[in-house]
C-alpha cells in the first residue's frame, strides 16, 4: 500500500513540475507566432522588424531601447531612475524568457509605458526574434 | 565677567556632548558623521524585492511612514508615470511587509501630506543637501547618478539595504568608470 501511495505521489509531483516547468525563448516565440497567425495566417516573426520596433520611439517618448539600450546584450539602465537593468538578450542572460509569469508581467507593464497600449502577439514575436538573433 | 565664564564653561562641557548624543538619535542634526546608517535596513522580503526592486533599488520600508506607503500602494497604476500594478496576492504580501517595517515617524512633504518620495522627506533633504558630506550641487542630475531615486549610484550596497559609510562612494559626475 505504501509504495502505491509513494508512486502516485511521485507521479503527481512530476506532473505538477512538468506543468509549471520554466519555458524557453523558443517556446515563447512559437506561442506568439501561433497567436499572431490567428489574425494573419501568413505571419512570420521577423528579426529586422523586431529591431526597428525595439528602437522606435512610440507614444510616450520612450523606446524599448531607452532602458534596454540599442544593444540588448549589454547592461541596460532605467531611463528615469538610472537603475542598472540586466541584459535582455537570452544569449547574454539565461534567465530571460524562461518564466511565463515574468514575460506576461513585463510585456504588460512595458508596452503600457512605451506604447500606451498592449503589444500584439505579432509585435512580441518580432521583438523576441530580434532578441534571439543577438550574439553575446 | 571671569566668574561668569568659569560658571558657564563646565555647563558647556556637559551640555554640548549631551546635545551631540541627542543629535545622533534625532532626525535633524548638525554633525555629518551620524547620517550614515551602519546597520542594514530590513528589506528581507522576496516578493517585495522582486516586485519593487527592478526599476529602482528596493527602498527600505523604514524610510517612509505607513501613510506614505499606503498612498503609494493605492496608486500603482500610475506609479511616477509607470504602471507598477501588482497581482492581489503580491499586493497583500507587500502591503503587510511595508506596514510592519515602516517608519514610526511622519514623512510628510512640504504641503503636510504623506510624501510618496523618499527624496522629498525632511530627513533625506537634510542628509543629502548640497555641500554636505562631499555632495556637489547638481550631483543628482549628473550622468553618473541621474536621479535621487538612484541610491545605488553612491550607496554601492543599497541592494542589500546597506547604507553604511563603508560602502558609500560618490561617483564622478561624468560617470567615467575609471573615476569611480
Amino acid at each position: 500500500m505504501q509504495h502505491v501511495i509513494r508512486r502516485s505521489g511521485a507521479i503527481i509531483l512530476l506532473t505538477f513540475s512538468v506543468a509549471t516547468a520554466a519555458e524557453t525563448p523558443a517556446d515563447f516565440i512559437a506561442r506568439f507566432q501561433a497567436e499572431a497567425r490567428q489574425s494573419d495566417q501568413h505571419f512570420t516573426a521577423s528579426s529586422a522588424r523586431g529591431q526597428h520596433f525595439f528602437n522606435s520611439v512610440h507614444a510616450n517618448d520612450w523606446s524599448c531601447s531607452s532602458c534596454h539600450t540599442k544593444n540588448p546584450a549589454a547592461q541596460g539602465r532605467h531611463a528615469k531612475t538610472g537603475k542598472s537593468i540586466d541584459p535582455l538578450a537570452p544569449s547574454a542572460n539565461t534567465e530571460r524568457f524562461t518564466s511565463n509569469r515574468s514575460v506576461e508581467k513585463w510585456f504588460r507593464r512595458n508596452c503600457g509605458d512605451v506604447l500606451g497600449r498592449a503589444c500584439s502577439a505579432a509585435e512580441k514575436a518580432d521583438v523576441l526574434a530580434y532578441l534571439m538573433s543577438i550574439k553575446p | 565677567m571671569n566668574s561668569i565664564k568659569r560658571a558657564i564653561s563646565p555647563l558647556v562641557l556637559c551640555v554640548v556632548p549631551l546635545l551631540t548624543v541627542a543629535g545622533i538619535t534625532t532626525v535633524v542634526r548638525a554633525e555629518d558623521d551620524e547620517d550614515e546608517r551602519e546597520t542594514p535596513f530590513n528589506i528581507e522580503n522576496t516578493v517585495y524585492r522582486q516586485e519593487c526592486g527592478s526599476c529602482h533599488v528596493p527602498y527600505p520600508p523604514e524610510l517612509l511612514s505607513t501613510e506614505s506607503w499606503t498612498g503609494i500602494l493605492s496608486n500603482l497604476n500610475d506609479h511616477f508615470g509607470s504602471d507598477a500594478s501588482l497581482d492581489d496576492d503580491s499586493a497583500r504580501q507587500i502591503a503587510e511587509f511595508l506596514q510592519t517595517n515602516s517608519s514610526t515617524r511622519r514623512t510628510n512633504d512640504d504641503n503636510g501630506k504623506p510624501s510618496h518620495r523618499i527624496s522629498d522627506t525632511v530627513w533625506f533633504k537634510q542628509a543629502h543637501r548640497p555641500g554636505h558630506d562631499g555632495l556637489k550641487p547638481g550631483i543628482f542630475q549628473s550622468a553618473a547618478v541621474k536621479s535621487a531615486a538612484n541610491c545605488e549610484a553612491c550607496h554601492r550596497n543599497a541592494a542589500a539595504g546597506d547604507y553604511s559609510e563603508n560602502n558609500l562612494r560618490i561617483p564622478a559626475p561624468t560617470g567615467n568608470p575609471s573615476e569611480r
